[in-house]
């Protein structure tokens, strides 16, 4: 019985690879056939266009690599921080829901219901047209503090480095702003967009958690005479923690796929980025082949990342 | 809305699958045939460029370059309403044509080495000269790129304009942070509540932006430099020479008409005239439509749908469209312009 599913499977899997192969090789002749150059050889070649805020240095002509290494370091720029608030900001919602208050119950539950029922794209214009109505023209910037300005350009601040001294200070220049690092409009949006709406996602998945602890536990710690803290911490914590761990990671796996919303905001990612190599080069299949390939592996990461929290959030409740 | 990133690129992913999975090769004389079968000529435009193609409150599509797709229709089937448009954005025009979803692609393309060579694609004739400009707020007090120096500059993807943005600023040793939007829309409102210093898209298109799109027109104006040169014109796929031929053909002819005066309003009087030439390219005197596939009165068809190249050009982006561009660079060979038809004969 075993060797015949080993058989099938095998067979299986060798059917997949064989069609996988079959596509490759038609695309491949068709393509040649139709004289569309093909293959990565534009990677290396100038990128030829500039991206407006980048992680790291990124000049016009660097290699295309290097533009499309610039959108995912954008990418994760804006997704590793906003998985932070989400998840933070998100357990307190949670945390909220379960309160015996009612004005904060009805507050979260509230906050919940609108942020989640929102198209996110939605949100991110939003968000983004009144980040840039509000805020004063780049000529005439506010000054916070010395040297931090906030304008329709974004939140100019000092940062380390730059040709003198140990800051790069920001100025007024003519045309704005000019020096120190800035945060741009365009990423503050997106930032708070994601935080926002995946919070909403994560305050539900934390409350189910706790939730889905048997009532018994509570009542046995309780009647024992623990004190609330001391009920959470070493009770419903640890045995909650196993069942949020799961679907908290797909919330984080959708935030950084939803990331890819950015160009709509005018946020330079890795869709965006990629977007522009393939209108450069005309390389289509391959270009939407490697905004694939990235978030896969980055999906891959989390995934495995998951599984290890999991793993430890396991010997954690052993040990408590 | 939980799988955005993919939803959005749907209409990409099936154009490439299509590419992936026709496996079909092409021949000559394939593309005129279907048309022919079909009765219809799919027409690649975009998704709504005032005066090159656009659609209206009813539908109905509009603009110099659908002209140029009803034109070629006139011509092979002799009806110019047997169109079908299909609207594609800048991502998914080259696909579309080289997996045959179009017939042809007329949609403000901007003719480059790298398009024409490596995409199994050929450019066939120019129907419009355009080139890059800025569009900036008065109140800068500027009047040339050259002193858009750290400014940002809003754009919008996928298109010629970010590289030719990187390469003349790059030029003139001058740093710039392009703000790069996927949609129009997106780009325009960002501009105009202030987030660039400038915005910079093909020239054709910043005049109607100020003049339609900003708040008070009078507050913005156009640089007066061109920073790239941008020949727009028609696209077919590689391979089928005899389309290619009818394509570029058609748009000879109508600048012709223009040159030699003939109009939509008297084409049946020149029909009857005595100029050999005007006999020649109305197919009153010789057959030219034999060498191309075509019937004889051709050229007659494609004038009689839409009129000569100066009268798509005043309609549609000219003194009597709400853009009004000058005939400019756009202007016939011998009136001081670039357009220059080889002869139909």
């Amino acid at each position: 019985m075993r060797s015949t599913q080993l058989v099938l499977q095998a067979l299986l899997a060798a059917g997949l690879l064989a069609a996988l192969w079959w596509l490759l090789d038609v695309t491949a002749a068709n393509m040649a056939e139709r004289g569309i150059r093909s293959g990565f050889d534009f990677l290396r070649e100038p990128a030829g266009f500039a991206i407006g805020e980048s992680l790291l240095p990124f000049d016009s002509g660097d290699s295309t690599l290097m533009a499309l290494a610039a959108g995912l370091a954008n990418t994760l720029r804006v997704a590793l921080p906003a998985i932070l608030i989400s998840t933070l900001l998100g357990t307190l919602i949670g945390l909220g829901r379960l309160s015996t208050n009612l004005l904060l119950r009805g507050l979260c539950a509230a906050y919940v219901e609108t942020l989640r029922n929102v198209p996110l794209l939605l949100q991110l214009l939003a968000w983004y047209f009144v980040v840039t109505d509000l805020l004063p023209l780049a000529s005439e910037a506010l000054q916070l503090t010395p040297h931090v300005f906030l304008s329709k350009s974004g939140l100019a601040l000092p940062w380390p480095g730059g040709d003198s001294g140990l800051f790069d200070l920001p100025l007024r220049g003519e045309m704005g702003i000019v020096g120190g690092a800035a945060l741009t409009p365009e990423f503050l949006a997106l930032l708070l967009g994601l935080s926002l709406y995946t919070a909403a996602y994560v305050a539900e998945t934390v409350r189910a958690g706790i939730q889905a602890v048997p009532r018994g536990q509570s009542d046995a710690a309780l009647a024992l005479g623990l004190t609330r803290v001391q009920l959470f911490r070493h009770v419903l914590l640890p045995q909650a923690l196993r069942s949020i761990i799961p679907p908290l990671t797909n919330q984080h796996l959708s935030l950084t796929k939803n990331a890819s919303l950015a160009v709509a905001i005018g946020y330079p990612d890795l869709v965006s980025v990629a977007n522009t190599t393939l209108n450069q080069t005309g390389r289509a299949t391959e270009c939407i082949a490697l905004i694939m390939a990235v978030y896969l592996i980055l999906s891959l990461l989390t995934a495995w990342l998951s599984a290890w929290l999991e793993r430890r959030s396991g010997r954690w409740a052993e040990r408590s | 809305m939980r799988f955005p990133n993919i939803a959005r690129h749907w209409p990409a992913i099936i154009a490439l699958l299509m590419l992936l999975l026709h496996l079909a090769p092409a021949h000559a004389g394939k593309t005129l045939d279907q048309i022919r079968q079909r009765a219809q000529l799919v027409c690649g435009v975009s998704t709504g460029v005032i005066g090159f193609s656009s659609a209206d409150s009813q539908g109905r599509w509009n603009g110099l370059d659908v002209d140029i797709c009803r034109a070629i229709a006139a011509a092979v089937l002799n009806d110019p309403n047997k169109v079908k448009y299909v609207p594609l954005n800048a991502q998914q025009r080259f696909t579309a044509l080289q997996s045959g979803e179009v017939d042809l692609l007329s949609r403000n393309t901007t003719w480059t080495l790298t398009r024409d060579a490596s995409l199994g694609l050929q450019f066939t004739a120019i129907t419009y000269y355009d080139g890059q400009g800025f569009l900036v707020p008065k109140k800068l007090k500027i009047t040339s790129a050259k002193q858009l120096k750290n400014a940002e500059i809003c754009v919008q993807s996928g298109t010629t304009t970010e590289k030719n943005l990187s390469d003349w600023f790059k030029a003139q040793g001058i740093k710039i942070k392009p703000v790069v939007f996927e949609k129009f829309e997106a780009s325009i409102k960002a501009f105009f509540s202030g987030r660039c210093q400038a915005y910079t898209t093909d020239a054709s298109a910043l005049a109607f932006i100020r003049s339609k799109e900003a708040p008070q027109p009078d507050d913005y104006v156009v640089l007066p430099e061109l920073i790239s040169k941008e020949p727009l014109g028609p696209v077919v796929r590689r391979g089928d020479d005899e389309w290619f031929a009818i394509v570029k053909w058609v748009i000879f002819a109508l600048v012709e008409a223009e040159e030699y005066g003939i109009t939509q309003a008297n084409l049946e009087q020149m029909k009857a005239g005595t100029d050999p030439a005007i006999q020649r390219l109305l197919g009153s005197a010789e057959d030219t439509g034999k060498l191309l596939g075509l019937e004889r009165d051709w050229a007659a068809r494609a004038v009689k749908a839409v009129g000569n190249y100066g009268e798509i050009f005043q309609r549609n982006v000219g003194s009597a469209s709400p853009l009004k561009l000058p005939r400019g660079v756009n202007a016939l060979w011998n009136k001081g312009g670039l357009m220059y038809a080889p002869p139909v004969r």
